[in-house]
């Protein structure tokens, strides 16, 4: 006897994805950019001076920096790990432009690369050959990296300041349209990560590295040496961030990437990336990243709410976030029969 | 080309592992343009074997000739770049990656700049599964297809890499009917073109039609190697078991006593209409006290999603379970248990036993509740119990302190069973209880479940060794692809009816 | 790769062991080089530093005995000293009790938020730990302010037989998780659940609501340490207490033996751990060298920790 296939199991057997499957992954990847704008509209018509270039501006460079950070991060939790010592290397990062630039914007921008990018490596070559859990190797490295920042500043005394007229903190400074450079080094950055993951080989392994290690590693893709090179990045690019930061305030700050981490981490889930791993969306970081710092505005601009209600409504984000997450993750995974 | 040019061959292969011997002395030629058949019961060292051809293992003693040429694997990804491709039972694909995107991994094709090129991949996709006859949409998530669909991509992309030497380890164990035939194609067109297959599989039937050459293992031993038409099927069986043909039409496989009289009491446990979606449907299964119920089908069939529906493992649909007349809420292991059922679960490492704790704890672990007062472990009442049992289930171990990590297979599924008998059930549900254990332990763990059923206990039985089955069993329901296909009872226990109702081919196919 | 089993043998010694072994080395250490190591008055000092931090590292090591990680608990710490100057009108007792269901609340969240939803650990902790600050500011308008009730003040400063009543405290709590761990059938389902879930599962045990209780004892174990904390600090400061205090607490439990993949829980270990680091920072600080050195030899520390926990699969965490 023959029962009516239901549209799943016609579906299954088709294998066309059903509708509702499309738009549950749809939501997944885009969702965050519908709730940035939705969050924008809303924001303009409630707040005078929200919807003002000014302000535009310096949401735009305000963002700049942790989108550089969380560009990293995003692609290290695309492969199934985490980086958590991005805020001390961001600071460090800082810190050695300010330090470096006394001979010369080169040194200044190459310094913080060069060192950040060496604790990249060291988190990346604990993890992928000495095969240590990324939560514990990155939070000792989080601990080292700001331990060097106290070294190199005197215990955190020291602030050095870096002279307007190197190009180094004019690079921090600069405009460009009214937009602040940084930002548009950003985007230029993204527009590359968004290519590098989906349209090459490296991105598409780091997926797959993602999605399931065992297979990556069974069908031959180079699983250790990548997963270095995404720990490396991200270490250079928290002191790219860390360097671009200190250029745009004039100064080494050594209080500065406390809780960065965190805040990336968010802004990559809140974004739609899998912290699981093995999907993700570059675009969807920078939305991520936008829409907290939006919010953290729009708290600003009702003035009579405390700033603190900007974490609370973050991390009540960040919640909702996962568990739509978890339930989208659920309901459109209909695999076959065990 | 000459179909019998050997490809890769295998010469006195030796594996050992601390406490156990995987391979002694094998012997194993794979040559172009030939499906060759590895058969073996669980623990034979088929998988052990398999992982030296790959480069998984190195032997520890033996020549692997690749060739025409010594070869020495040192990881997995040497033996695949010399053209040895393998898939496993478990999909080893990326669930979450579309299936053009796995046929491709590591190898897509570029277009401009050297970025990947989707729809050449995409095209190139389609039309190789095309060319096997598989018709799925390739830019889908490989997660959202069914297990068969990703077993041929599995087999589609070994076959793609242009490899010599194809291993197929139970390929069809998810498959449909359909599906099997499709599969057999590709296999087909591997042998055509000259590839080396090796075919690892405990389905006869499948065997019997494909495979060219037959290789048996048995305990780590070669006990035959030649051609599968020159083997008639009982003869293989016989071997696989390592039982004289003549014994075993005499005086049984196991140690299971055969002869019960079935109980015309109550049943203990009634379980009807039971389905959940893509596993079971409408599966009745129903045990008197001392009655041993086996499920009988081959791998995919439902037997153990039965058993763990019953349980309260498997969230079901529909369907009843009363145990004692009186109906269970289905779903809640916890209340299950409370009833009575209890499950020993077929993967005893995953499932089963907690490896760093000890004997003892792992013992006790489900009746904790019960020999605690006021949320404080009772210690007296905890050495009664697993002294009890320790004796009775006749654990070796050095103390009820050792690491049950470190028990042999028989032992720690004695300490699993000890740990359902802890709490006092009505009906058994053990699914694979003698599956990887020494001969040994094997006889005295068919011993117990016969004691059990005496004592008034209902038993469902779930062995891949038709030998269990047959004599252990007073009734059996034989199920396949969720479906209940038949019931044997009495005088038709035996295996000439089970493998008739297993072989049967579907009705509406 | 296989090790042979000597070093294999070190390895696992050294993993169990190898804590005490460097607090003795400390120790002694310490006692020949360091002025004024030896008195009564560096020990209170010392244990007196460290008990906040065990207190949190004590639920920290439950939670990660069933595979999991708080992240929290900075912030449910800050929760507690929040409420507590709010609530001291009313007097001590109810102050404190309602610091407390405060902390059992936030775990109660995170509890639900792994068990039924199943977000993973690290993100459902994550979120609190981002908004659980910032509702402790919003809670004390962003102020630090001074203790004035003289029974709390008794509490952070107080001694009973020599030995400060913060300590006592810290003391009494790591023996009753201890028995907890070992004695009651919560602590050995803990522990199993911990070490293979579905098996677990599979045994009937009640798998969700020993994770949700495990969240709920490390809350409210980290509002009392944030209570005890505000009481030595005799200011309740939401801003700063138990800042990265959930990095200290994990290094304790790790450094002690406690493996991050769950299924053993060293309640001692955890102990030594957090004896162990402060007796770290303590010996740098006598000896002039500076914070920097401390962190980094932290850093290194955690990482050798790791290494001999090392288990032959990867993951996050």
């Amino acid at each position: 006897m023959t029962t009516v296939a239901t549209a799943e199991e016609q579906s299954v057997a088709s294998g066309r994805l059903t509708g509702r499957e499309r738009l549950a992954s749809l939501a997944q990847r885009r969702g965050s950019i519908v709730v940035l704008a939705l969050v924008v509209l809303i924001a303009s018509f409630s707040f005078d001076s929200f919807a003002t270039v000014g302000n535009a501006q310096n949401i735009a460079i305000q963002s700049s920096f942790l989108a550089i950070v969380a560009l990293g991060m995003t692609f290290v939790i695309i492969a199934g790990g985490i980086d958590l010592s991005v805020g001390s290397v961001y600071a460090l990062g800082g810190v050695l432009a300010a330090y470096g630039i006394q001979w010369g914007s080169l040194v200044g921008l190459l310094l913080p690369l060069v060192v950040c990018g060496a604790i990249g490596l060291l988190n990346g070559v604990l993890v992928a050959y000495g095969r240590l859990a990324p939560f514990i190797v990155t939070l000792a490295t989080l601990l080292g990296a700001r331990g060097l920042l106290l070294a190199i500043t005197d215990e955190g005394s020291t602030t050095r300041l870096m002279p307007r007229d190197d190009w180094l903190t004019k690079l921090g400074q600069g405009t460009f349209l009214g937009l602040g450079l940084p930002v548009w080094i950003t985007v230029i950055l993204f527009a590359i990560g968004v290519v590098v993951l989906q349209r090459t080989g490296f991105g598409h392994s780091t997926l797959a590295v993602g999605g399931s290690r065992e297979a990556a590693t069974l069908m031959g893709l180079p699983v250790a040496r990548n997963t270095m090179l995404l720990y490396l990045g991200s270490g250079l690019a928290a002191g790219l961030a860390g360097a671009l930061a200190a250029a745009y305030s004039a100064s080494g700050v050594t209080i500065v990437g406390e809780g960065l981490e965190l805040e990336a981490i968010a802004a990559v889930v809140i974004g739609g990336t899998l912290l699981t791993g093995g999907a993700g969306t570059v675009g969807g970081t920078l939305a991520g990243v936008l829409l907290l710092r939006v919010i953290q505005n729009v708290i600003n601009q009702i003035g009579t709410l405390s700033s603190h209600y900007q974490s609370v409504v973050s991390g009540a984000f960040l919640a909702v976030v996962v568990a739509v997450q978890a339930y989208l993750s659920r309901a459109y995974l209909r695999g076959g029969r065990r | 080309m000459d179909a019998n040019s050997a490809v890769l061959t295998a010469t006195a292969i030796g594996k050992r592992f601390p406490g156990v011997v995987a391979l002694s002395d094998v012997d194993l030629t794979m040559s172009a343009g030939e499906v060759h058949a590895l058969v073996g019961e669980n623990g034979a060292g088929k998988s052990t074997l398999i992982k030296v051809l790959t480069g998984v293992y190195a032997p520890d003693a033996g020549t692997l000739r690749y060739r025409d040429s010594v070869v020495e694997f040192g990881r997995p990804m040497d033996a695949q770049q010399a053209g040895i491709s393998t898939v496993y039972q478990e999909v080893n694909l990326v669930p979450l990656q579309s299936v053009a995107s796995n046929l491709f991994l590591g190898r897509e094709p570029r277009g401009r700049f050297g970025l990947i090129d989707f729809r050449a991949m995409n095209t190139a996709a389609r039309a190789l599964l095309d060319s096997y006859g598989v018709r799925v949409d390739v830019t889908r998530p490989l997660r959202t297809l069914g297990m068969g669909v990703q077993q041929m991509v599995a087999v589609a992309r070994a076959a793609a890499t242009s490899a010599r030497v194809v291993i197929l380890d139970e390929p069809t164990s998810s498959l449909e009917p359909r599906e099997v035939d499709t599969l057999f194609g590709i296999v087909e067109r591997l042998r055509a073109d000259g590839v080396a297959v090796l075919y690892v599989s405990h389905r006869l039937d499948e065997l019997y039609r494909i495979c060219d050459r037959v290789t048996v293992l048995r305990d780590g031993r070669l006990v035959h190697s030649g051609p599968m038409a020159d083997l008639p099927r009982l003869k293989l069986v016989a071997m696989m078991l390592g039982r004289d043909l003549e014994e075993v039409r005499r005086d049984g496989a196991t140690k299971f006593e055969g002869e019960r009289t079935a109980a015309q009491d109550e049943p203990v446990l009634a379980a009807t209409g039971l389905t959940s979606k893509h596993r079971l449907d409408g599966v009745n299964v129903t045990v008197r006290p001392g009655e041993i119920v086996g499920l009988g089908g081959l791998l995919g069939a439902g037997r153990s999603e039965t058993a763990m529906a019953i349980a309260g493992a498997l969230p079901l649909d529909s369907g009843t379970v009363t145990v004692g007349g009186k109906r269970l809420r289905t779903g809640s292991v916890a209340v299950a248990m409370r009833a009575g059922v209890v499950l020993l679960p077929e993967d005893r490492k995953a499932d089963g036993i907690l490896p760093d704790l000890s004997v003892r704890e792992n013992i006790v672990l489900a009746a904790l509740p019960r020999l605690s007062r006021a949320g404080v472990v009772s210690r007296r009442r905890q050495d009664a119990i697993v002294a009890t049992f320790m004796k009775r289930l006749r654990i070796k171990a050095s103390s009820q302190h050792q690491r049950v990590g470190d028990l042999s297979g028989g032992n720690q599924q004695k300490v699993l069973l000890a740990r359902l008998l802890c709490m006092q059930p009505k009906v058994l549900l053990l699914d694979e209880p003698t599956r990887g254990i020494d001969v040994g332990a094997k006889a005295e763990v068919q011993s117990l479940v016969d004691e059990l059923a005496a004592e008034g206990l209902g038993v469902v039985l779930i062995s891949s060794e038709f030998d269990e089955v047959i004599e252990g069993a007073d009734a059996i329901v034989v199920l396949r692809e969720g479906r209940v296909v038949a019931e044997l009872h009495g005088a038709d226990v035996n295996e000439a009816a089970l493998l008739t109702a297993l072989a049967e081919e579907r009705a509406d196919d | 790769m296989t090790e042979t089993l000597t070093r294999q043998n070190t390895r696992i010694w050294l993993r169990d062991n190898g804590v005490y072994a460097a607090i003795v080395v400390l120790v002694v250490y310490n006692l020949v080089f360091t002025d004024n190591f030896a008195t009564v008055a560096n020990l209170n000092t010392q244990l007196v530093q460290v008990a906040p931090i065990l207190i949190v590292a004590l639920g920290m090591a439950l939670v990660i005995g069933t595979e999991g990680i708080d992240l929290s608990v900075g912030s449910v710490m800050a929760i507690a000293a929040a409420i507590l100057p709010l609530y001291l009108g009313y007097g001590l007792l109810p102050a404190i009790g309602l610091a407390l269901v405060a902390g059992a609340v936030c775990g109660l969240a995170n509890g639900t938020l792994v068990a039924v939803v199943g977000i993973q650990p690290i993100v459902a902790t994550l979120a609190l730990l981002v908004g659980g600050r910032g509702l402790a500011l919003v809670l004390a308008d962003g102020q630090l302010k001074d203790i004035r009730n003289d029974e709390l003040l008794n509490l952070g400063s107080g001694k009973a037989l020599g030995i400060p009543y913060i300590v006592l405290i810290a003391a009494a709590l790591a023996v009753l998780v201890f028995l907890l761990v070992r004695y009651t059938t919560f602590g050995r389902q803990l522990v199993a659940v911990g070490g293979n879930r579905s098996a677990s599962a599979l045994a009937g045990l009640p798998v969700r609501r020993v994770l949700m209780l495990t969240y709920v004892i490390s809350g409210v174990l980290a509002a009392i340490a944030g209570i005890v904390a505000t009481a030595r600090l005799t200011a309740s400061d939401p801003s700063a207490i138990g800042n990265l205090i959930e990095l200290s607490a994990i290094t304790a439990v790790v450094v002690g033996g406690t493996p991050l993949s769950g299924g053993r829980v060293r309640i001692l270990g955890t102990v030594a751990g957090a004896l162990l680091m402060q007796l770290i920072t303590a010996t740098l600080i006598k000896h002039n060298l500076p914070d920097s050195t401390a962190q980094i030899v932290q850093a290194a520390i955690i990482v050798l920790a790791v290494y001999l926990q090392r288990s032959r699969s990867g993951g996050r965490s």
